[in-house]
């Protein structure tokens, strides 16, 4: 067990090496003269960063300079879209899209010469004065990092780094200067809510695990179950900066009065368990975890559970049944997990996210997070950009951002000069946002106000090729398979739900069709018994809202305005266009095209399987659909 | 779960047998242990066979109805053995706004399989998931863990060689 002075030690030990890592960053006493970040995060190496990362090692072995460069693997920077990618201190160098063919000359130009490879770098960084940091660029200047201060910047698989950055300064000070009131009134005062989804005031939930006959046992839950399709900020911050959690899940265990927590997690994300399993030994080692924390007489652990696919498991009371070793199936509330909760113990669980701000907000003060959002969404909210948007990827902003600054500055516009059309928020739960409120400042009250919620952070952005009665029924699609089965409204509801909008997007449907759907939307909201089936018509809902002409095209003329759904188009050659060079039959998976050389060739409809590679491979724009 | 497969032969080594018994007895007496071992039983076989979950039943004093509920329920969970190479293809929103129904598709042509189901040679299995948080190379497919991003569909082909 470390006291508070050798936790003091540690800091000042790691400090410098940690501060070194950022723009016009000072090497102090530190060990090194070039720090290489590689991005280490899932997306990353994905596209093979951890390769890059052992012939970064073996090539700066071979020019001698183990000594004076370390290859350092974090967590997620941010821009996926730009993998795998890399930052070298102290010149800031962003370099992107690394390949392994650029390795030897960056080290020997570089790390060995002194002179960064512009040509490899983001270019966005490069400028005719010289190269700028990547905090300059349009991508990151607009974010503020709180959540993920340190993903990216320091080595997750080493809790002296952490240490160096303040951590574990939070739980120090909770646990030697501040009554288990005062970390409530802190927390409450921030204005924080929870990242899950709903919103929630941390600082209320907290209170109300509080009391009850001292000597209870109680439960601390990390909910990093993620299962929006498409968000990725959980992960991101379990892969870059694990110990940020459980420092904030001990301070929580503090003021409720638990011993024991547990973070349940996705198993599909095995990096993050594999980053949660070594910071859980290096903090149980260091006994920041464990009995008697810096010998205060305050005791907290945490184990960890998998989650094993079932969406409703992200819900806070399947959550906790799920870890009891059962069929994850909600449970009506009240009773609410504060009083009866895991093993029917009083309970708090939070989001990782909502965890992720939990330190910072104790040394920086209330008031230092309250003055960042809007008046009733207080601090930062990480979205994981995705779909048609050039800078897919992670970002942080302050909540009140309007998606337009998001999608046109931030994300860097829409990919192939196409036009925005909607972007989706809070995944299966959530609903379309449209270009008439691309304006809207985007914090929790606004999206429910407007159709939508925030959900976790998933944003995916669609353009004008997406129809969105096809969204809308990949979304049903979701919830009729990740439905519990538990009530009626939902497991029964959401598949009539889904039989009309096949009907629709067959071309059989009629306008009396589009009523039934609405009054059966609301049917399942109203009646069933957790908010899986309570927010699963809202996909359907929102679209229909702000796209009903969409609807009507379908029903009406039988035809899909985007070119999506297969039933309600078919592909054509343009004879005229044709040069008969055989690439689309070449291509074809369904053998639907024939045609002899240098003739126009023509599509068997009846073949077709619609899959549209056709049309992506034909150099003379001669395939159209209709 | 489709009748067919339920008479698979089982073909546990002893090996995995005594894998089995270690993994029961570290969670023996600890707190809701079912489901960690379970999944840690799938890591052993690959899937669940019938007679791993006999002994975990009676290691664990959980009835076999309650294994079977709880296996069920839960996606992560196989009872039937994967091919030699599992596919598994991202229809997360990220992955289906950039076309990943389409890659789908060409598999089950390619493969002559739909969803769910393994190849007759037990090459290839195939199966659909729901985002491996690697949007950002979206649309994206594993081959047994191994990431395959930034797909079209005509690239399929070439993949599938790769594990010829
Ligand atoms: C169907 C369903 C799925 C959910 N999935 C998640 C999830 O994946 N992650 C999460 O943090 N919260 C999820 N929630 C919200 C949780 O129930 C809970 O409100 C949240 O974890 C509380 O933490 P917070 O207050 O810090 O947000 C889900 C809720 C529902 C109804
Ligand atoms: S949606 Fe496919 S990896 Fe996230």
């Amino acid at each position: 067990m470390i006291t508070i002075e050798q936790l003091q030690e540690i800091k000042e030990k790691n400090q410098d090496i940690v501060n070194f890592r950022k723009e016009h960053g000072e090497r102090g006493n530190g060990k090194y003269r070039s720090h290489v970040l590689v991005c280490a995060g899932t997306g990353c190496t994905s596209s093979g960063s951890q390769k890059i990362a052992d012939k970064l090692e073996e090539e700066i072995k071979a020019a001698g300079l183990e000594e004076e460069v370390c290859v350092i693997r974090t967590g997620c920077h941010g821009l996926c879209a730009l993998g795998p990618v890399m930052i070298i201190y102290p010149e800031a160098a962003f370099y992107s899209n690394m390949e392994l063919e650029h390795v030897p000359e960056i080290v020997s130009e570089h790390l060995v010469k002194g002179n960064v490879v512009t040509k490899y770098l983001y270019q966005e960084t490069v400028t005719e004065d010289g190269i700028i940091s990547m905090n300059q660029t349009n991508f990151y200047k607009p974010q503020n990092r709180v959540a993920l201060r340190n993903c990216g910047v320091i080595n997750p698989e080493c809790i002296n780094e952490y240490i160096g950055t303040g951590g574990y300064q939070a739980l120090a000070k909770v646990l030697t200067t501040m009554s288990r009131e005062d970390v409530v009134k802190c927390i409450t005062d921030s204005g924080l809510r929870g990242r899950g989804g709903g919103g929630f005031p941390t600082g209320k939930k907290w209170q109300f695990a509080m009391g009850g006959e001292p000597g209870v046992q109680k439960y601390v839950c990390c909910n990093a179950d993620e299962g929006d399709p498409g968000a990725f900020m959980d992960r991101s911050v379990l892969e870059g900066d694990p110990h940020v959690v459980f420092e904030a899940m001990a301070i929580a265990g503090y003021v409720i009065g638990a011993n024991q927590g547990y973070i349940y997690v996705r198993a599909e994300y095995p990096i993050a368990v594999d980053r949660l399993n070594i910071a859980l030994a290096q903090a149980r080692e260091y006994g920041v975890l464990g009995d008697n924390i810096f010998g205060t007489g305050f005791s907290f652990d945490i184990d960890l559970r998998l989650g094993a696919g079932a969406f409703v498991c992200g819900e806070e009371t399947a959550l906790m049944t799920s870890i009891e070793g059962n069929r994850g199936e909600p449970r009506p509330r009240p009773p609410f997990p504060a009083v009866k909760g895991l093993f029917g113990q009083p309970t708090i669980l939070n989001n990782v996210e909502t965890w992720a701000n939990i330190p910072q907000i104790i040394l920086k003060g209330a008031d230092w997070f309250a003055g960042m959002g809007t008046e009733k969404s207080r601090g930062t909210k990480v979205f994981a950009l995705g779909g048609k948007i050039n800078n897919v990827g992670l970002v942080e902003i302050p909540m009140g951002t309007t998606l337009r600054e998001v999608v046109e500055n931030i994300g860097g516009g829409i990919p192939n000069g196409k036009k925005f059309k909607a972007a989706q928020t809070g995944g299966p739960s959530g609903g379309c946002i449209s270009l008439e409120n691309y304006d809207v400042p985007i914090d929790y009250d606004n999206l429910v106000s407007i159709g939508s919620m925030m959900g976790s952070g998933g944003l995916i952005v669609m353009d004008e090729d997406d129809c969105m009665v096809d969204i809308a029924k990949f979304f049903l699609e979701f919830t009729v398979d990740e439905s519990c089965g538990k009530c009626t409204p939902c497991r029964i509801g959401t598949k009539r739900l889904l039989e009309l909008l096949n009907k629709i997007t067959d071309g059989k449907a009629e306008m009396e069709d589009l009523d039934r759907m609405v009054e059966l939307c609301n049917l399942i909201k109203e009646n069933s018994l957790c908010a899986l089936g309570q927010t699963a018509p809202n996909p359907v809902l929102s679209t229909y809202k702000y796209f009903k002409d969409e609807y009507i095209a379908h029903v009406k003329d039988k035809k899909c305005p985007a070119g999506k759904c297969k039933n309600l188009v078919s592909y054509h050659i343009d004879a005229e266009k044709c040069i008969g060079c055989g690439l689309c039959k070449k291509n074809c998976p369904g053998d639907a095209i024939t045609g002899e050389k240098k003739q126009p060739h023509e599509i068997d409809t009846a073949k077709c399987l619609k899959c549209g590679v056709c049309m992506t491979k034909c150099k003379k724009d001669a395939i159209y659909k209709a | 779960m489709s009748d067919e497969r339920i008479n698979i032969p089982y073909r546990g080594t002893p090996e995995q047998e005594k894998e089995l018994a270690e993994l029961i007895a570290r969670y023996k007496g600890t707190k809701s242990p079912l489901i960690p071992v379970l999944e840690q039983a799938q890591d052993i076989f690959g899937y669940l066979p019938e007679k791993a979950l006999k002994i975990i039943s009676e290691e664990l004093q959980v009835s076999l109805a309650k294994i079977y509920g709880v296996v069920t329920f839960y996606s992560f969970f196989s009872l039937y053995p994967k091919g030699k190479y599992n596919i598994s293809v991202c229809l997360g929103t990220a992955c289906y706004v950039k076309g990943s129904g389409q890659i789908y598709d060409k598999l089950q042509s390619a493969l002559g399989i739909t969803g769910g189901q393994c190849t007759e040679d037990g090459k290839f299995s195939l199966e659909a998931c729901r985002c491996i948080g690697a949007c950002g190379l979206a649309p994206v497919m594993t081959v047994n863990g191994e990431v395959h991003g930034r797909l079209t569909a005509d690239m399929v082909d070439g993949i599938l060689a790769q594990y010829e």
